[in-house]
């Protein structure tokens, strides 16, 4: 803009001004329109010059916006300060940055074939070099605490097409060292020791380093499949920005093979599908997307961090057998973190016992599982909880033994609870009741368990919200001691509700992180008006010593103690009120194996002693069976099979049990290869497709 | 989602009706006479102010009033006129054009910089900048619309002469200080809102997914952070967009803008009844259709939010 035009008095309309003679936004329009289409016609890339026309609008013509406004309306000094001539040049220095990124970027793609040649000389020598090594890696974090050893010093490799399986419980570390290796841990952490990919020593490389490797040689996998996706991103963008990251794929080629990868794990109409969001997918599902992901840019080692904790046994199976298949297909190493001993024999060709952020074992995985040395290794073998296979009687549950000793279970035992034909129903948003569970019928008399098995969605945490009264009943009867729940009102439903206890299956959510122990365990008897203060207190020590607290921890509060002493708090407080049903929705879930162990032993033990019947809700069949009397397998809703624990677990009618039963694996990597093929026959004979 | 937005439309004239009636009822049982009022000292005939009575319908009931009043203007458009013989609808027309620029001028203010500073802080958690931003957006906060205002006109009008310090003959610029000062507490808000929100989100699974491909860290912290922050920010710009209209009888006060703001403000005062219910409907009007605005703009951010 000359000095003239800017002499224009300040009422002018700017944008008549604008229509004389210079005007500077043409040129400038010009010069961001031409390098972008350019950038598109060169590199047949639209987000590639899309991103340039931004980088371009942002550096050329964002100053050129913030004077407009001085030269329209400033004071005499400045109005003649910005001229054409700061556009031009401003517009200039653009163009440089520009040229500048572009021979950036095209130095960097010719420099990729390379690099592909020093992988195949890498491929080359593969086989005696590991895909994944650690050296004495040691990660320590810096806490407000002081200085915490998660890691201390541990040393293995993971050979290319090789799955090695780290097990150990909660705190043992197993995850920060696999995160170690991808340069994830957080910024109070230090690593010490070298970990090495393909060679390359990851723990001394640099942020730019670190992520050109990450996605491309390796990639990651993780436990929660329900938000590992993020929601609002269709699975085809997700998918597409993996390879497009690694330069793998642009476009149209990387939505193929975006399609090919998902076909690959085994997502029906995967062309269709791509297009969808992840929350359109089953939890399997998006596991597999994940996976699919994870495999995009061929990478030679998958680390999968608990990859199917979170997965019904049956997915797990399949999600596993997905893992085995693409293991053979492109030839990864994989280094598996779990905490599950069947996982392990199913997969594993070598594990690794971490313990308290230390190597305790390692070798293959039947010398491991079979002849496990370590103590600690032992006692996590022990810990497992099995299912018995038929005819197999060396594992005898408490309560076949308390009824070894009592022969008969006296069959006129009160029914405490029973459901006569139930449908249940939530409410949508436009408050029509939307059925979920259909003609349930169940009774459990006094001192019984009845397992409620099946996957999610089946509707066994919905029964035991409807006993809760958290639910409608929408169908049918659900009667307490006799009385229908559904149909009592106000103070006769209040005490009928002191019936019933509870326990969920996170400890640390339903547990409120502002009341003390003590308060939590008696809130029940102070919601029932029960007892004085006094009797309150002695009623909670009394509890602690019940579910083997110290009573000092009275006075503590929940995230002083740990994950299987706040479950233990859950079931103190479920029995305040001694109520004669409890509600376990799968209490021990969350726990490590050794404290599930000894949670579901003190479980036994106060069942004999308070004598409660008891709905349990797990998904674990070998749980169930070390508890439960009676069992009831729900499918979609619907109970599928009902009776006593010993006819549906080793004698199974339906199919759908029988594929349950089939996919729980087995700590025994000779049996789990049996019992695998056992399963995909079963699978085929059922004419289900086994991936 | 046709259906959605037309049982949302539907739903509409029950909340305009109360929220009219409710103004309707407070204005004209105000105290006073605006009759009177209009004559000053000077005594009236009797004749000539039951005539001006009758013209504006004040010898009706309440309720008939009332409902005269708003079917002249949802039939014919017909705001009224004032006491003076000025269509409303007029002053409406002078003023709506510079209430709503310097509500859509505050607005990107508070977008712009509200995201910037929320997306740094987040960014940088527990940083210095982190920390500076908290403390200059607590300030923002705590300091009074009314002192912002002085002080830019202050700072950037009469001293650094960079914009004008009042009025609005210069275009747009004009509206530049006006707009800072009305957005400057929300901006405070969006930018604290969205910084936890985005900490949340950047700890979740999906971003170490996205990080774990290898992904930048700015492009992870926009593309897979950002959008998933936005809602509660959106749910509150739209209903700050409607607070603000009230805002503006502040600021254009101090800017001496001749926008709906000050209008109502000058009319509650010489008991223009029919102007300040012309306008307080125009507002209802506004702020519901945001709201349905703002609903829809959820289901743009999230797909998992359907409406049907």
């Amino acid at each position: 803009m000359s000095a003239d035009s800017s002499q224009v008095p300040t009422t002018q309309d700017p944008a008549t001004e604008q229509t004389t003679a210079t005007n500077p936004w043409l040129p400038a329009v010009l010069s961001l329109i031409i390098p972008g289409l350019g950038q598109m016609a060169v590199l047949k890339q639209r987000e590639f010059g899309l991103k340039l026309l931004i980088a371009w609008l942002v550096i050329a013509v964002g100053p050129t916006m913030v004077m407009m406004p001085l030269r329209i309306s400033g004071t005499d000094v400045n109005r003649g300060a910005v001229t054409l001539a700061d556009t031009v040049a401003l517009a200039g220095i653009g163009i440089g940055v520009l040229i500048a990124v572009f021979a950036a970027v095209t130095a960097y793609r010719t420099a990729e074939p390379v690099s592909e040649a020093v992988a195949a000389e890498r491929a080359a020598d593969a086989a005696e070099q590991p895909a994944l090594s650690f050296q004495n890696v040691g990660v320590s974090f810096n806490t407000e605490f002081g200085t915490v050893d998660a890691v201390k010093g541990v040393s293995f490799d993971v050979m290319p097409g090789e799955v090695v399986a780290v097990v150990g419980e909660s705190g043992s570390g197993k995850s920060v060292t696999s995160a170690a290796a991808m340069g994830l841990i957080p910024q109070n952490g230090t690593v010490t020791g070298r970990a090495f990919l393909n060679g390359q020593e990851t723990t001394t490389m640099d942020a730019a380093q670190l992520r050109r490797l990450r996605g491309s040689e390796v990639s990651m996998v993780f436990q929660e499949p329900m938000t590992a996706l993020n929601p609002v991103l269709k699975v085809s963008d997700q998918l597409v920005e993996a390879m497009q990251v690694h330069g793998v794929a642009f476009g149209k080629d990387a939505l193929a093979k975006g399609v090919e990868l998902l076909e690959l794990v085994g997502i029906p109409d995967a062309k269709q599908r791509i297009h969808e969001y992840p929350h359109q997918f089953s939890g399997g599902q998006r596991q597999r997307i994940v996976i699919a992901i994870a495999i995009s840019c061929n990478p030679s080692m998958i680390i999968a961090d608990e990859p199917t904790t979170a997965l019904d046994v049956t997915v797990q199976a399949e999600i596993l057998d997905l893992l085995r298949r693409l293991k053979h297909e492109i030839d990864t190493g994989i280094l598996l973190i779990t905490h599950n001993m069947g996982v392990v024999a199913d997969m594993a060709d070598r594990v690794v016992v971490m313990f308290q952020g230390q190597v305790v074992e390692s070798g293959s995985s039947e010398e491991i599982l079979l002849q496990p040395e370590h103590p600690y290794t032992r006692r996590l073998l022990d810990a497992m909880p099995t299912l018995h296979q038929k005819g197999d009687v060396q594992g005898v549950s408490a309560k076949d033994r308390r009824e070894a000793a009592q022969p008969t279970t006296a069959p006129e035992q009160e029914t405490v609870i029973e459901g006569k034909n139930l449908a249940l129903a939530y409410r949508n948003n436009r408050g029509k009741p939307v059925r979920v569970v259909e003609d349930v019928s169940f009774a459990v008399p006094k001192g019984e368990i009845l397992g409620l098995v099946g996957e999610s969605g089946s509707g066994k945490s919905t029964i035991a919200k409807a006993v809760l009264g958290l639910l409608d009943v929408d169908e049918g009867e659900l009667l307490i001691r006799g009385r229908n729940l559904p149909a009592l009102k106000g103070a006769e439903r209040k005490v009928a509700r002191r019936e019933i206890g509870v326990v969920f299956q996170d400890p640390a959510a339903s547990l409120d992180p502002r009341f003390p122990i003590g308060d939590i365990i008696t809130e029940p008897m102070v919601v029932h008006k029960v007892g004085s203060p006094k009797d309150r207190k002695a009623r909670a020590a009394e509890l602690l010593e019940a579910v083997k607290l110290p009573a000092g921890v009275i006075n503590r509060f929940p995230h002083e103690l740990s994950g299987g002493q706040r479950q233990r708090i859950s079931i103190a407080r479920a029995l305040s009120l001694s109520p004669s049903i409890l509600i376990a929705d799968e209490p021990t879930s969350a726990l490590d194996v050794s404290v599930q162990a000894r949670v579901l032993e003190m479980f036994a033990e106060l069942q004999e002693q308070y004598a409660f019947a008891c709905l349990f809700v797990s998904h674990d069949l070998a749980v169930v069976d070390q508890l439960a009397d009676q069992i009831m397998v729900l499918e979609k809703g619907r109970v599928v099979e009902q009776g006593h624990k010993e006819q549906i677990l080793r004698d199974p009618q339906m199919g759908y049990t029988k594929r349950l039963l089939a996919a729980a694996p087995v700590p025994d990597p000779r049996q789990q290869d049996e019992r695998r093929a056992a399963r995909q026959q079963l699978w085929e004979a059922q004419g289900l497709t086994a991936t | 989602m046709t259906g959605y937005i037309i049982r949302r439309m539907l739903q509409f004239i029950p909340v305009v009706i109360a929220a009219t009636l409710i103004v309707y009822a407070m204005v004209f049982l105000m105290p006073g006479d605006p009759i009177r009022a209009l004559s000053g000292d000077r005594p009236m005939s009797p004749q000539v102010l039951e005539t001006l009575r009758e013209q504006y319908n004040l010898n009706d009931p309440f309720l008939v009033q009332y409902a005269k009043y708003m079917w002249g203007v949802f039939t014919a458009g017909d705001f009224g006129t004032t006491f003076q013989g000025r269509p409303v609808l007029d002053i409406i027309q002078q003023g709506l054009p510079i209430t709503v620029t310097l509500a859509l001028v505050a607005l990107s203010f508070q977008i712009v910089i509200g995201v910037i500073a929320g997306v740094l802080a987040a960014v940088y958690k527990d940083s210095f900048l982190d920390r500076m931003v908290q403390v200059s957006l607590v300030i923002v906060v705590a300091v009074p619309t009314l002192a912002i205002g002085f002080l830019l006109q202050l700072t950037f009008g009469l001293n650094l002469e960079w914009f004008p310090i009042a009025g609005t003959r210069e275009g747009l610029v004009s509206y530049v200080l006006p707009g800072i000062t009305l957005g400057a507490v929300s901006t405070g808000i969006v930018a604290r809102m969205l910084r936890s929100e985005l900490v949340e989100a950047l700890q979740s699974d999906y971003v170490r997914t996205a990080t774990a491909k290898g992904m930048r860290r700015s492009r992870v912290v926009v593309r897979h952070g950002l959008r998933n922050s936005l809602i509660p920010v959106v749910t509150f710009l739209g209903a700050d967009l409607a607070t603000m209209l009230g805002g503006t009888v502040v600021v254009e006060t101090i800017f001496n803008l001749t926008g709906l703001g000050g209008q109502i403000f000058r009319s509650i005062q010489a008991q223009e009844n029919t102007v300040v219910v012309g306008i307080v409907t125009l507002f209802v009007l506004f702020y519901v259709v945001l709201n349905l605005v703002v609903d829809l703009l959820y289901a743009a951010i999230d797909p998992r939010i359907r409406y049907d």
